[in-house]
């Protein structure tokens, strides 16, 4: 009956993974996330999408604790990941980050080798026992990065040696290497051209069997074309969240239509 | 929700033409049902040919319709009630163009029918059907210029009205054609008359679903109100 | 549609220039950038003109250190006067002075003077025995204790020849000067010059500036800078092994683990203000921590060292800060975000990436120290040393002299030919500070490809 809808992606599994209740963040002062309550799900692409200044990046960065280097941010209520809060006393920052990966705007890989660059997380959590399993969670990542073909013979060249598009592959290959749960990502592809972006979106559909994966964009098409959920922030505020399809075609809050159709911000 | 402007002011002037242009084509329409019906019962020839020129330019107006809406899609890529906008019109133009055709079908048999004595009891009943899917459509129109979904649904509701005035004329038609052979070939001809009428009220059913998407992102559940009893009417019933 | 059209009718307000001729605002600009231009001009060609004025005074007085007149001759190792008892015993033939030596040489040149005939007229026997350097001996001495087999025989020895002499073939010595002065004669100069007909005298190249130690006033022949070096060489290692780990983990610590907050913020106004405090009162801190205090021995290197080390720290943490600073913040970020703790992100990332910074901070602090002054005067280190200092650790607390010390000492005695020393030290330290510098521009291009 409903022959308008756009054509569902399926999604394949429903346990959440992280959870959000009563989110508050503030920078000294000023509290720049209010209320937010979201549940993040497993095996799904979640979309955080909102104007410039919103919140997003912040909140994405507090799924894995990465505000705690700010000294004036100050996060309150409670975020967990399978049950377990992950601002208990007890979590060591470092360890929540080898289970919750970040690859960020701008692709930074290391300045060494792109062996090394890939190996350099399973080596300080210890998750290799000798060079064999190393080589072998290294080939790995980079398969998993759609990268392996591109670099198998030059694992001994300098990663910032690669175009912007692999660059930023590598580093999400560097970030699938720890083996994390969740992925996070932080606008991977603005600084990248069209085609490079399509690639690393094609990927992102392909890392969504493994990997719970929350990916903040400036571009709503990306947000409709790499997302099964979306959630749209505003002011600090979480305002709608839903299923993609949902969300850009018949958006429930006045202040999503708006923004969805390019009326503001 | 659609008070405020696009940033991208081109989007709103893209939208704004493209929403003139069906409205414009449904004013020709709405003339084009109101002279039809005009010719039909007046016996004007010279109307009837008229309202068979204009349906080329109803025609091509849905084909414009069609190349804006595509542009509009290539390239504003538009989102929520944009994006329900650019399928509606599509739909809609579609439609209108359709009851268009059926109503210079109308003005064509008219035509014929001018050189045939007057089935007299059937031209009361098709002006009240004509008229009330005149109004179904002016108020299907009106629905989607004012996106109101509540004037839509009542235009559905008049839908089963229109159904029994057909339903009501096909009996009739029968009857006279039972009575007098002669009169055989101009009950046919009315008869598909006022089943174009009685298609042409479908079609501002379908404006009107179009209305009711647009507005609140669903397409009406519930089944359509129909009368079923023409589909199970045999000769025997028609019989007393 | 709203497209705002310019009217029809509305005239040009003024004709097009053509983009070919420059207009006169342009044509001022581009006067006033190559007047600019010019001054810039000017003042590197000034500051060129003085820097090859210095070298030039500086290459010209100095470069006669370098070449030094030595006397060729067959010295007669007399067993008789040196070994007397005959065993060449070295306790016995330590007890021999230079004066023993000095005789000998006199007796060698006399003989050297008669078998080829030399006559000059006037000459005496002090011009003679004059003629060799007053260090001679004791080198001679020195070289017989080392080898005390030598006794007996006859060797060639090469001598230096007293400063005068030297200085007549440098050019600061006329016969003119000479009648007139007392450590000379015209007619030792002739002698010299009869000499140097024979091929026994000769001005070579002096390798031994570098190595020999100070020497008395009498003596400018036989100064070299051998002490300085070995007393700026020790101080550059404590300067090395103490200032740098501190200066570095300051840094490291102050740029990444510090908490923003006021007493950070006084520490880095305190560290800034300490690399602008005047030298000499380092010098003073020094004497009054290291020396009246702490009761370190005076004029040794290790004095010095403590005392460059306090004021090449904040020189070496500004620059490792900035070096550390410049990483940029997104490769933190990735480590941090691959669960790197802090600790392990500045280790394995970012202080690999800031140590060409870090290198040239430290080599450059290093090339300031070597040329400070100030400070080692007033710890003592002008005294006048003459011998080497022992290998480290136990030579830092050996008294030791240093190059720019040095330097300030022979400048302030009265012979000229002090003068050529200092000059010639002076090159030295040129050529070890343009060393360094080379060497801290090569590992800053060697580096800076990397990222």
């Amino acid at each position: 009956m409903n022959d308008m809808r756009i054509l569902e992606r399926a999604v394949q599994q429903t346990d959440i993974k992280i959870s959000a209740r009563k989110v508050q963040v503030y920078y000294g002062e000023k509290q720049a996330i209010k209320d937010v309550d979201v549940d993040i799900l497993d095996k799904t692409v979640t979309a955080f999408i909102g104007p410039s200044g919103c919140g997003k990046s912040t909140f994405l960065r507090c799924l894995n604790r990465m505000n705690d280097t700010i000294d004036s941010s100050r996060v309150e209520g409670k975020i967990t990941l399978d049950g377990e809060d992950i601002y208990d006393k007890r979590v060591d920052p470092v360890q929540l980050r080898a289970r919750i990966g970040m690859v960020f705007q701008k692709p930074n890989p290391f300045p060494k080798s792109i062996y090394e660059n890939v190996a350099y997380g399973p080596r300080i959590h210890g998750l290799a026992r000798n060079r064999a399993e190393l080589d072998e969670i290294v080939e790995k990542s980079l398969r998993g990065a759609a990268l392996w073909n591109e670099v198998k013979d030059r694992l001994n060249e300098p990663g910032t040696g690669l175009s912007g598009g692999q660059q930023q592959r590598l580093c999400i290959a560097r970030a699938v290497a720890t083996q994390p749960e969740v992925l996070l990502m932080d606008e991977p592809c603005s600084a990248l051209d069209p085609i490079a972006t399509s690639q690393v979106e094609d990927l992102i559909d392909q890392l969504r069997s493994e990997y719970s994966v929350v990916i903040v964009t400036h571009s709503m098409q990306q947000a409709a074309r790499v997302s099964q959920k979306t959630a749209f922030f505003h002011l600090g505020n979480l305002v709608e969240y839903g299923d993609t399809d949902d969300i850009f075609t018949r958006p429930r809050d006045p202040r999503t239509e708006s923004y969805i159709s390019g009326r503001i911000g | 929700m659609n008070s405020e402007r696009h940033i991208m002011s081109a989007f709103d002037r893209d939208l704004e033409t493209v929403q003139a242009l069906v409205v414009k084509m449904g004013g020709m329409v709405e003339t084009a049902i109101h002279d039809a019906a005009i010719a039909l019962e007046t016996r004007d020839e010279e109307l009837a040919e008229e309202v068979r020129r204009r349906d080329a330019a109803i025609d091509a107006l849905e084909h414009q319709i069609n190349e804006e809406a595509a542009r509009l899609i290539a390239l504003r890529a538009p989102r929520a009630t944009d994006l329900r906008t650019a399928l509606t019109v599509i739909k809609i133009s579609a439609i209108l163009e359709r009851v268009g055709d059926y109503a210079k079908n109308i003005a064509k048999r008219s035509h014929v029918l001018v050189h045939m004595p007057a089935v007299e009891s059937s031209g009361m009943a098709l002006r009240r059907m004509s008229g009330t899917v005149e109004g179904m459509m002016k108020d299907a129109l009106d629905a989607y210029i004012q996106r109101d979904p509540e004037l839509a649904a009542d235009v559905r509701k008049r839908d089963l009205e229109v159904d029994q005035m057909y339903n009501a004329l096909f009996r009739e038609f029968l009857t006279y054609m039972m009575e007098d052979p002669r009169n055989i070939t101009a009950c046919m001809h009315l008869h598909f008359i006022a089943k174009n009428i009685e298609r042409m009220g479908d079609h501002a059913t379908g404006i009107a679903e179009q209305v009711i998407y647009l507005a609140t992102g669903e397409l009406p559940d519930d089944a359509r109100p129909k009368s079923e009893s023409v589909t199970r009417a045999t000769l025997n019933e028609g019989e007393d | 549609m709203s497209d705002a059209t310019i009217s029809a009718g509305a005239p040009a307000s003024q004709p097009r220039a053509s983009l070919l001729v420059p207009d006169a605002r342009t044509r001022k600009r581009n006067a006033a950038e190559a007047r600019f231009r010019a001054y810039g001009l000017g003042a590197i060609i000034i500051s060129l003109l003085a820097l090859v004025v210095l070298l030039f005074t500086i290459f010209g007085g100095g470069i006669g250190a370098f070449r030094q007149t030595y006397l060729t001759i067959p010295v007669t190792l007399d067993a008789a006067q040196l070994d007397k008892s005959g065993n060449r015993d070295p306790e016995e033939i330590k007890k021999v002075l230079t004066l023993a030596y000095g005789k000998i040489l006199d007796q060698s040149l006399q003989a050297v003077i008669a078998q080829n005939g030399i006559a000059i007229e006037g000459i005496a026997d002090k011009d003679v025995s004059n003629l060799i350097s007053k260090e001679a001996s004791a080198q001679l001495r020195a070289q017989v204790l080392a080898d005390p087999e030598l006794i007996g025989q006859t060797i060639q020895a090469r001598v230096l020849v007293n400063g005068r002499v030297d200085g007549f073939y440098k050019g600061r010595v006329t016969m003119e000067s000479a009648a007139r002065d007392s450590n000379t004669s015209p007619a030792q100069l002739q002698l010299a010059e009869a000499l140097k007909d024979k091929g026994m005298l000769a001005t070579k190249w002096n390798w031994s500036f570098l190595t020999n130690p100070d020497a008395s006033d009498q003596r400018p022949e036989a100064a070299g800078v051998g002490v300085a070096i070995l007393g700026s060489l020790y101080m550059m290692l404590v300067v090395l092994f103490l200032a740098v780990p501190i200066g570095t983990a300051a840094a490291i610590y102050l740029e990444e683990f510090a908490p923003k907050n006021r007493l950070t913020d006084i520490i880095e106004v305190n560290i800034s203000n300490l690399a602008a405090v005047p030298s000499i009162v380092f010098g003073i801190l020094g004497l009054a921590a290291f020396i009246n205090f702490a009761h370190l021995p005076q004029s040794a290197p290790i004095v010095g060292g403590l005392v460059l080390v306090l004021m090449t720290l904040p020189r070496i943490i500004i620059p490792a800060r900035a070096a550390l600073k410049s990483v940029p913040p997104s490769i933190r970020d990735a480590a941090l975000g691959v669960g790197a703790s802090k600790m392990q992100s500045v280790f394995h990332h970012v202080l690999p990436l800031a140590t060409p910074g870090i290198l040239t901070g430290v080599i450059l602090g290093l090339a300031q120290a070597l040329g400070e002054t100030a400070p080692l005067l007033l710890i003592g280190m002008v005294a006048f040393v003459k011998n080497f200092p022992a290998a480290p650790p136990a030579g830092l607390f050996d008294p030791a002299s240093a190059l720019p010390v040095q330097v300030y000492n022979w400048t302030q005695r009265a012979d000229p030919a002090f003068m050529e020393r200092a000059s010639g030290a002076i090159i030295v330290l040129l050529i070890f500070l343009l060393c360094m510098n080379l060497f801290a521009i090569f590992l800053r291009r060697k580096f800076e490809r990397r990222w």
